[in-house]
C-alpha cells in the first residue's frame, strides 16, 4: 500500500469480499450473499410470478448496487472489482437466482465493459430459456454522444430507474412493460457531476488524477476519470449553475415541468454541503418555472472517497410519481415499508 | 516445451499450451506498463485485470491434459470471461472462445490452421466490441497480424516463421495507435486528448502474438 493512501481496509485485494461479508453480517435476514460467483439477492428470491431485476457494476459506488437490493427495488446485484465490471458468470448466476418465471430485467450503465459482460450474460440466459430484457442507462450530459465515442455514461438516473422499475415489478407487470418503463425513465433523465478531489482505488494506491488546491473538475464520471474541463474553485451557486444549466438545456426541461431532483454526493462530501447545493438547485429551477415535486439527497452513486456532487433530474408524470412513492425496503433506500 | 522445430510444418497441443504460458508470463512482466498506458487514457485496470485472468488460466492449465487444441483454447476463453471483467474479459474471452471453435478436435495446426483460428478470434472480437481498424483498440494490432498470416500462408511459409511475421505486423499496428484518436471504450471520452498515447489493448494483443512467435519458434 502506498504510504499516501489512507483507507480503512485490511488488504487491497480483500476489500470487495470483506465489504460483502460485512453486508451479509448486517443484513443477512433480508439479503442472501454468494461469494463464488459474487452476487447479492433478496432473501426471498426468486419471487414467484414477479419480474426479477438485477443490476451490477464495478464496486466503489456504494450503496449502488448492493444497497438497493430488497422489496420494491432490485432482486439482485453483481459487484465487480473496484471500478471494474462484473463478469457474465456472476450475472448469469444472479439471473437464475431471481427468475420467478416472469423473466429478468438487466439494468446496465453504459460503460463498454458493463455492456459487453451483460450482453454475454443475456446470451447465456437466452440459451437457458430465461427471457431477459435490458435497459442501458446513459444520462450523463458531460459526454458527447456520437458515433465516435462509447456514448454517454450511465450515472444518477440508474438509481431512479432501479427504484421505479422495482415498483412496477412488484405490481406484477410484464418484463417487457418494466423494461419499457426503465427506458422511459432514462429518456426523461439527465445528469452531470463535478469533483473537488480525485479518488484512489485500493489496488492502484494513487489518485486517479491530480487537482490543485484551488481547482475543481467539471463533468466527471464515476470511476475517477477526469471530466470535461477544469476550473478555478468557485462557490456552490456557480457550481450548481454550471451543472444544472447543462442538464436543463440538454433534454430540455421546460417551464411548467415537474421533476424529481437528486443531489448526490460522490462519497467524500458531507450532507451539509449537499443541502447547500440543493438550495441552489431549488432556486435555479424555480427561476425557470421548473418545480421539484420529489427529491433525493445523499450519497447514492459514489466514487470511493471523491469529494464532489452530481445533479440528476427526472421529468415526472403521474405514473412515474406514483411508482417513485411506492414502498421500498432496501438497506440504502427505505420508505412506506 | 514447444514441440516444434523452426522449419516444422505444424504446431501441436504442447506448443499451444507453451504459447498460453508465455502470454501469461508476458502479461505479468508488463503488468505495470499496461496499467500505466491504461491510466493515461482509460481507467488504469488493464494490466491488473489481464494478470488476474491469466493467473487463473495458468492454474487451470496445470491440471489439464489432452491434445485437443480447440478444447484448450475454449477453456482459456471461459476462464478469461469469468475472471477478468471490464471490457478486456469479454473481448479476450471471445477471442479465445472463437479460436477454440475454429480449431475444435485438432491435434496440430499448420499455417492455414493458425491463420483461420486467429481470424475467427478477430471476427469475434469485432462483433463483440464493434470496433473497426483505426478506432485505437486491440483490433489495430490483430488486423495486421491476420493479414500477415494470410500473406505468409500464400507464400507457403511454415507456421513458426508465419507467426513471427504476424508478431512484427502486430507491433507495427500497436505503434500506429499512438497518433490515433480513440473512438471506442473509456478512452473515447477523452476525444483529442487520447492522441499521443499507445493503446493498452493493442499492446496486450501484440504481447499475445509475440508470445506465440516465441513459443512456436522454440525447439
Amino acid at each position: 500500500m502506498s504510504p499516501a493512501m489512507k483507507k480503512l481496509i485490511n488488504a487491497p485485494d480483500d476489500v470487495v469480499r470483506e465489504a460483502l461479508e460485512g453486508m451479509e453480517l448486517a443484513y443477512g435476514d433480508r439479503l442472501r450473499v454468494s461469494y463464488d460467483p459474487m452476487y447479492i439477492v433478496r432473501a426471498d428470491a426468486p419471487v414467484d410470478g414477479k419480474v426479477g431485476i438485477i443490476s451490477g457494476g464495478g464496486s466503489g459506488h456504494e450503496p449502488m448496487h448492493g444497497g438497493f437490493v430488497g422489496p420494491g427495488m432490485l432482486d439482485g446485484a453483481c459487484p465487480g472489482e473496484v471500478f471494474t465490471s462484473p463478469t457474465p458468470d456472476q450475472m448469469m448466476a444472479a439471473t437464475k437466482a431471481v427468475n420467478g418465471g416472469a423473466g429478468v430485467l438487466h439494468i446496465v450503465k453504459n460503460y463498454t465493459g458493463d455492456v459487453m459482460n451483460f450482453e454475454m450474460a443475456a446470451d447465456l440466459a437466452g440459451e437457458e430459456g430465461i427471457p431477459v430484457e435490458v435497459v442501458v442507462t446513459n444520462d450523463d450530459v458531460a459526454v458527447q454522444d456520437s458515433l465516435y465515442t462509447a456514448g454517454r455514461r450511465g450515472v444518477g438516473i440508474t438509481v431512479i430507474a432501479e427504484k421505479i422499475c422495482g415498483a412496477a415489478a412488484e405490481e406484477r407487470r410484464s418484463v417487457v412493460d418494466v423494461a419499457e418503463l426503465g427506458r422511459r425513465v432514462n429518456a426523461q433523465g439527465r445528469s452531470m457531476g463535478m469533483a473537488l478531489t480525485a479518488c484512489t482505488t485500493p489496488s492502484s494506491g494513487e489518485p486517479s488524477f491530480v487537482l490543485g488546491d484551488d481547482e475543481m473538475e467539471i463533468g466527471i464520471g464515476i470511476h475517477g476519470e477526469p471530466g470535461r474541463y477544469r476550473e478555478p474553485l468557485a462557490p456552490a451557486s456557480v457550481v450548481v449553475e454550471r451543472l444544472a444549466s447543462a442538464v436543463v438545456e440538454d433534454l430540455p426541461y421546460n417551464s411548467g415541468d415537474q421533476v424529481l431532483a437528486m443531489v448526490n454526493g460522490m462519497g467524500g462530501t458531507p450532507l451539509i454541503e449537499l443541502f447547500v447545493v440543493y438550495r441552489e438547485l431549488h432556486h435555479f429551477l424555480q427561476e425557470r418555472g421548473i418545480t421539484i415535486t420529489r427529491r433525493l439527497i445523499g450519497n447514492y452513486i459514489t466514487s470511493l472517497e471523491m469529494a464532489g456532487c452530481s445533479i440528476t433530474l427526472l421529468r415526472l408524470d403521474d405514473e412515474l410519481t406514483r411508482l417513485w412513492d411506492a414502498p421500498v425496503n432496501t438497506p440504502a433506500l427505505r420508505w412506506g415499508a | 516445451m514447444g514441440c516444434v522445430t523452426p522449419d516444422a510444418e505444424t504446431i501441436d497441443h504442447a506448443a499451444v499450451v507453451a504459447w498460453i504460458r508465455r502470454f501469461a508470463a508476458e502479461i505479468d512482466e508488463h503488468r505495470a506498463e499496461l496499467v500505466r498506458l491504461d491510466t493515461a487514457i482509460g481507467d488504469g485496470d488493464h494490466g491488473t485485470n489481464m494478470d488476474r485472468g491469466m493467473r487463473k488460466v495458468v492454474e487451470k492449465l496445470d491440471g489439464a491434459g489432452g491434445n485437443d487444441i480447440g478444447a484448450s483454447l475454449k477453456s482459456v476463453g471461459m476462464t478469461l470471461v469469468s475472471s477478468v471483467g471490464g471490457a478486456a474479459g469479454p473481448l479476450y474471452g471471445t477471442l479465445f472462445l472463437q479460436m477454440g471453435s475454429a480449431t475444435g478436435g485438432s491435434a496440430t495446426l499448420d499455417t492455414a490452421g493458425f491463420t483461420q483460428a486467429l481470424e475467427a478470434g478477430l471476427r469475434g472480437v469485432q462483433s463483440r466490441g464493434k470496433a473497426e481498424p483505426g478506432d485505437k483498440t486491440m483490433v489495430d494490432a490483430l488486423v495486421p497480424a491476420v493479414e500477415a498470416l494470410h500473406r505468409a500462408e500464400s507464400d507457403g511459409v511454415v507456421v513458426g516463421e508465419a507467426t513471427r511475421r504476424a508478431a512484427d505486423a502486430a507491433q507495427e499496428g500497436m505503434k500506429a495507435t499512438i497518433p490515433m484518436e480513440a473512438r471506442k471504450g473509456r478512452a473515447s471520452y477523452l476525444g483529442p486528448r487520447s492522441v499521443g498515447h499507445q493503446d493498452p489493448g493493442a499492446t496486450s494483443s501484440y504481447l499475445l502474438l509475440r508470445s506465440a512467435a516465441e513459443a512456436f519458434a522454440n525447439t
